[in-house]
């Protein structure tokens, strides 16, 4: 990988800080051009090509592989199966860490679900690869397969989502329920959905001796690391992971997975680069995928509409073999002031790949049930949804009492509601029209993603040139890290973006932690604060114990970093530039370390969150039942805003996942072989260009002292949240029919004319 | 990926006898061959290439007010043949809601007549399929079926043909032109494709060897320029197959429906000609009355062939709404959204 040549063209309007500025991705033109090199784009010399073959049965165990016949095939280098393949220093079942996930990586001949990895073709082409996997032609002893919600008995998980308590409760929800004036019990499915990003799972592994050299796209380069070296038994500083740019990732690709492995091991048994690349269907099985839900939820208003109890269970599917739960009643955690609360999961164990984080994990799925029963009190309570949702405001979080870190809802709710045009309404639904008699809804949902950060680290230095770096292990994953988080580094050395050597993707570099929770921004920003902050001092040191220099003696007042000069704090007009200072003192650089990590403190005070309101206008033809969202307005309140760009960008992406959450997005599984019927993109529907509505994006300014230092809350999941809901209920009041199965189909709306 | 033979013969005699042995298909844009060789569903031993053979690729009026489209026009390149549109403006309104630009730059007209389902039993060499491989048995019929026939489907085999552009084209009597192994015929569009029965896994009356060489439109087919519509239903605004479609022609003289043809899409495995209703339609006046005796005449025979008895309250719907929009005129320019429920709103700016 060559140096990468970043740039923030076309030039941008900068009046003081980087943060806050719009810039463009300063990846952009590489990758306009081509030159943005994804883990597929490398070609070490002598490299071959893996292909993996996949079960075609959901439960049972692989009888024979015509290995012979695939070896035959000319070009074949070497067929990996349980039988012939490298051994691992570790048992890839034992699960050493809550974040390790159990991957089929040819231990044995038991398939567990259907497209599970069952060998591995290698050869000196693609095309021999592939035909020597279909030469394999498996037999199998089929077993009945697992497939559906109702799939067995069901147990309650001891956990959901990341180490959450599967129930919860505030509160007395029965004596809630009773006393409501009126309630509603509503129950809503939603499918299993897989990532689908555009780059798929795709690795290039080289050995040179006991060095391995990893080219993968990787959310979490330390962790991936990590599990390379225990499953092959090798030291960390023997791995090297390279992971500039992915193609999307959405939780698929933040931890390690079976295929990526295999890549490693078939390079290994062969000796010599290998790469192996994921066909779009292999990708429904493997990575993870977000788990079906069914959600029952159970909610009491009294007469002026305040709710009285919101009850909330979730049932959802697991692997046969591993623990992931979908963590959906934990959406009514956060939202509706109601005194009692209940949430609650249970599960039935299916015939699938482990299902695991897939963007906005349990948000998502919780918010379109949450918001959808939220509609339905609404109209139950003969209250506009804006207003019900308004006099049910949360002013401390229901489920813990603790205040907000900050919440500027109120703000969202009214800044949304006036662009949208919202008070021009109908109560009822099947009221309003446009001029071609389509039938025209609109709905709301309120988003809401918990503010999280991680720990990370970064290295920071000044060179006696006048110039910075800033080094962490991040990662783009078209998010734009290599822009956002550079201008938090110009920032904290007090240098313009293009005198900064912003450096990140590796795993030689500090690790920044995962990208995932959408703190990333934050978590890697915090260390990337710190470390500058660190590295000023120093460079501060150094000038005001000198009594050569103009800040001598500042050490008490302080000074401030900008433009690449420190200034005394109480007289700017003392001041030294960087490279004065360091060419005085001899050094050719100082350099400093910083973390950013969660503060226990404020987490035990405040509850933390950012928060939006969604609208939603749809069209739907009353007679054929095709839906059409028209327009969406979001406001979204996520502390302090980076770069707003980006973050729209982000929050554009959110709500139209939303929307495709609402309408389109669906894995279709066969209830009796448990195979996936649509792994592709051509009938794996998600929106095209003519289904996305013109968006609006607005975000509310919000000022978080709590959350981090620079009072980032994360924008990567919120948009999701919110937007579906908000489209659902558009379509119900658009025609009168509440569909509670998502996505929602043609079919459900030609019930009535 | 299997290996096989590619040929590029210079000739359409030479294409005949090449394609004509055990094993040959023929390649045109390849959207839809290339993606079933990838995923093991053909498995041929030798392509033989016809996008070089010469003469294939013309529009042409004829002296007796036909129109001949040579197999190898593209669906955009037809589409957005000014003339075209303006002769057999539900024709262009099909092709255009086909696919995705990238695809409709690529495809070609035989290619469309002969694309293969979509049945996802049928893509998945894992399934029972008897139109794959005869008599292994219908995965579909006990399985995901919601988007499969309802009219002229068999026990073997539900699954339907997926073209839009075939619709409007059998609605207007085209006529397809092969060449084979003796020499040139031409058959009815209508004619083409077969309904499943007890074969399944012979989709048309093509015989080894046969080219598809042009499509013509009879001289008939231009008097319903003036009401012509296709609409069509689907998941998402644009690149997704039809659940249904329909194409509706009137010929409208006196405020009398002179002449009616009416085809639905995406119900069976051929582009359903509904004759019976084109009869009740014609002498009488377009009234909604009309219409909507029309769209049960259409359905009188079709049942559900699994999760799908929807797709016939769906039918009617559509040719109902079809045959309205045909009587109300068609519209100066193809709309923004083709064939879409949505082409009346604004704000599309592509599809
Ligand atoms: C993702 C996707 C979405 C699509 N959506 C739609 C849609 O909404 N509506 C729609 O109508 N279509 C749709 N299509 C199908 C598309 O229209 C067809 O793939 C295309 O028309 C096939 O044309 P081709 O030239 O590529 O044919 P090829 O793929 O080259 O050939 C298709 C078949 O026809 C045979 N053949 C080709 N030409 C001749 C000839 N002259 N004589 C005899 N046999 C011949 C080939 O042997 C082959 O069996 C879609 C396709 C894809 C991949
Ligand atoms: S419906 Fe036809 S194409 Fe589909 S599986 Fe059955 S036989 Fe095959």
């Amino acid at each position: 990988m060559p140096e990468l040549n970043l740039t923030s063209a076309p030039a941008h309007l900068r009046h003081g800080s980087s943060i806050g500025q719009p810039l463009t991705r300063r990846d952009g033109v590489l990758k306009v051009k081509g030159e943005a090199t994804y883990a597929a784009d490398n070609h070490p010399p002598g490299m071959l090509f893996a292909v993996i073959a996949v079960a075609s049965i959901a439960h049972g165990r692989v009888t024979s592989l015509d290995v012979a016949a695939a070896k035959r095939h000319p070009g074949v280098v070497d067929v990996m199966t349980p039988d012939h393949k490298p051994q691992l220093a570790i048992d890839p079942e034992i699960k050493t860490n809550p974040f390790v996930f159990r991957m089929e990586v040819l231990q044995g001949n038991e398939v567990r679900y259907a497209n599970q990895p069952i060998a591995v073709v290698i050869a000196e082409t693609l095309e021999a690869a592939t035909e020597g996997a279909v030469l394999l032609a498996p037999r199998y002893e089929t077993l009945p397969a697992l497939v559906g919600l109702d799939a067995g008995k069901s147990y309650v998980p001891p956990v959901v989502g990341v180490g959450n308590p599967s129930e919860n409760h505030h509160g007395d929800v029965a004596a809630g329920l009773a006393s409501a004036d009126k309630q509603i019990d509503a129950t809503y499915e939603t499918p299993a959905q897989y990532h689908n990003a555009m780059e798929p799972h795709a690795i290039v592994a080289h050995w040179n001796d006991d060095h391995l050299q990893i080219d993968m796209p990787t959310q979490g380069l330390m962790l991936s690391l990590a599990r390379v070296a225990e499953l092959f038994g090798i030291a960390h500083d023997k791995i090297h992971i390279r992971s500039p740019f992915l193609g999307g990732g959405f939780g698929s690709k933040g931890l390690m997975a079976g295929p990526p492995v295999l890549g490693i091991m078939a390079a290994k048994l062969v000796g010599r680069p290998v790469k192996l690349v994921l066909r779009r269907e292999q990708m429904y099985g493997p990575v993870g995928h977000r788990a079906p839900t069914r959600q029952r939820l159970r909610i009491g208003a009294d007469a002026e509409g305040r709710l009285t109890a919101l009850d909330h269970h979730a049932r959802t599917v697991s692997s046969t073999f591993d623990d992931f739960y979908e963590p959906a009643a934990d959406a009514s955690h956060t939202l509706y002031a109601a005194p009692a609360i209940r949430t609650s999961h249970d599960a039935v164990r299916v015939n699938t790949g482990t299902p695991l984080f897939m963007r906005a994990p349990g948000e998502a799925t919780g918010s379109i049930a949450l918001e959808s029963a939220i509609d339905e009190m609404a109209w139950a309570c003969g209250m506009d949804p804006l207003a019900f949702r308004l006099k049910n405001y949360a002013e401390v979080e229901p489920i813990t009492g603790k205040p907000f870190s900050s919440k500027a809802l109120r703000a969202c709710y009214d800044q949304g509601a006036a662009r949208f045009g919202w008070a021009k309404r109908s109560l009822r639904p099947r009221q309003m029209r446009d001029d071609a008699g389509l039938l025209v809804g609109w709905g709301m949902g309120t988003a809401t993603f918990p503010a999280l950060m991680f720990q990370a680290e970064a290295r920071a230095a000044i060179r006696r040139d006048g110039t910075g770096a800033m080094e962490i292990g991040a990662h783009d994953m078209g998010q734009g890290a290599w822009t956002a988080l550079a201008q938090i580094a110009a920032d904290a050395v007090g240098l313009d973006i293009d005198s900064v050597n912003f450096k990140a993707g590796t795993s030689d570099l500090p690790d920044a932690g995962i990208a995932g929770g959408s703190a990333h921004t934050a978590t890697a920003g915090a260390a990337i604060h710190s470390a500058g902050a660190a590295v000023i001092a120093k460079l501060a040191d150094l000038a005001t114990n000198d009594e050569r220099s103009p800040l001598f003696g500042a050490g008490n007042t302080g000074v401030i970093a900008r433009d690449g000069r420190l200034i005394r704090r109480d007289d700017d007009s003392r001041s030294e530039s960087y490279s004065e200072i360091l060419a005085r003192a001899g050094v050719a650089e100082v350099e400093a370390r910083g973390t950013g990590a969660p503060n226990p403190a404020a987490m035990e005070e405040y509850a933390m969150h950012a928060h939006g309101a969604v609208f939603a206008e749809v069209k739907v033809d009353p007679e054929l039942g095709q839906i059409r969202v028209t327009r969406m307005v979001g406001a979204f309140a996520a502390g302090r805003i980076v770069n707003p760009h980006l973050v729209k960008s982000q929050l554009f992406g959110g709500m139209i996942w939303g929307m495709s959450f609402a309408l389109h997005e669906e894995a279709i599984t066969d209830r009796r072989s448990g195979r996936i019927m649509n792994a592709n993109l051509g009938e794996y529907h998600i929106p095209v260009n003519a289904d996305v509505p013109p968006l609006d994006v607005i975000t509310v300014e919000e000022h978080d002292p709590h959350v981090n230092a620079l009072g980032i809350k994360g924008v990567g999941e919120i948009g999701i949240t919110g937007s579906a809901g908000a489209v659902a209920n558009a379509v119900w009041h658009a025609t009168g029919v509440r569909v509670r199965r998502f996505p929602i189909r043609i079919e459900e709306l030609l019930t009535q004319r | 990926m299997k290996q096989f033979a590619y040929v590029r013969p210079a000739t359409v005699t030479e294409a005949v006898a090449a394609a004509a042995q055990p094993g040959a298909v023929y390649l045109a844009a390849g959207t839809n061959l290339l993606d079933l060789m990838k995923g093991n569903i053909s498995r041929p031993d030798r392509l033989v290439d016809v996008t070089h053979l010469d003469g294939l690729d013309r529009i042409e009026r004829l002296a007796d007010g036909s129109l001949r489209v040579g197999a190898l026009v593209s669906n955009a390149d037809l589409a957005y043949d000014a003339e075209f549109a303006k002769a057999y403006p539900a024709v262009a309104e099909a092709l255009l809601s086909g696919a995705s630009a990238q695809l409709r730059n690529a495809a070609t007209v035989g290619g469309n007549l002969l694309q293969r389902t979509r049945c996802a039993y049928f893509y998945d060499t894992a399934s029972r399929c008897n139109k794959r491989e005869s008599g292994s048995g219908c995965d579909a019929r006990d399985g995901e079926n919601r988007t499969h026939a309802v009219l002229g489907w068999s026990d073997r085999c539900i699954a339907t043909h997926p073209s839009d552009f075939c619709v409007p084209l059998v609605a207007l009597d085209a006529i397809v032109e092969i060449e084979g192994k003796n020499g040139r015929r031409e058959i009815a569009l209508d004619e083409l494709h077969r309904l499943p029965g007890n074969a399944p896994e012979r989709e048309s009356a093509l015989e080894p060897g046969d080219l598809i060489v042009a499509v013509r439109l009879p001289p008939a087919a231009r008097g319903f320029a003036a009401h012509a519509r296709y609409l069509k239903v689907r998941e998402r605004t644009s690149y997704a197959f039809a659940i249904v479609s329909a194409a509706a022609a009137l010929r409208i003289e006196n405020g009398k429906i002179a002449d009616a043809r009416l085809a639905l899409g995406g119900v069976a495995a051929k582009p359903w000609r509904a004759r019976a209703a084109e009869d009740v339609l014609k002498g009488v006046a377009p009234t909604a009355d009309a219409f909507q005796e029309a769209a049960w005449r259409a359905l009188t025979d079709a049942k559900p062939s699994g999760d799908n008895a929807y797709k016939i309250e769906l039918a009617r719907r559509i040719v109902m709404r079809a045959l309205t929009l045909a009587a109300a005129g068609t519209p100066a320019r193809i709309p923004a959204l083709p064939a879409s429920p949505f082409a009346s709103t604004s704000g599309a700016i592509h599809a």
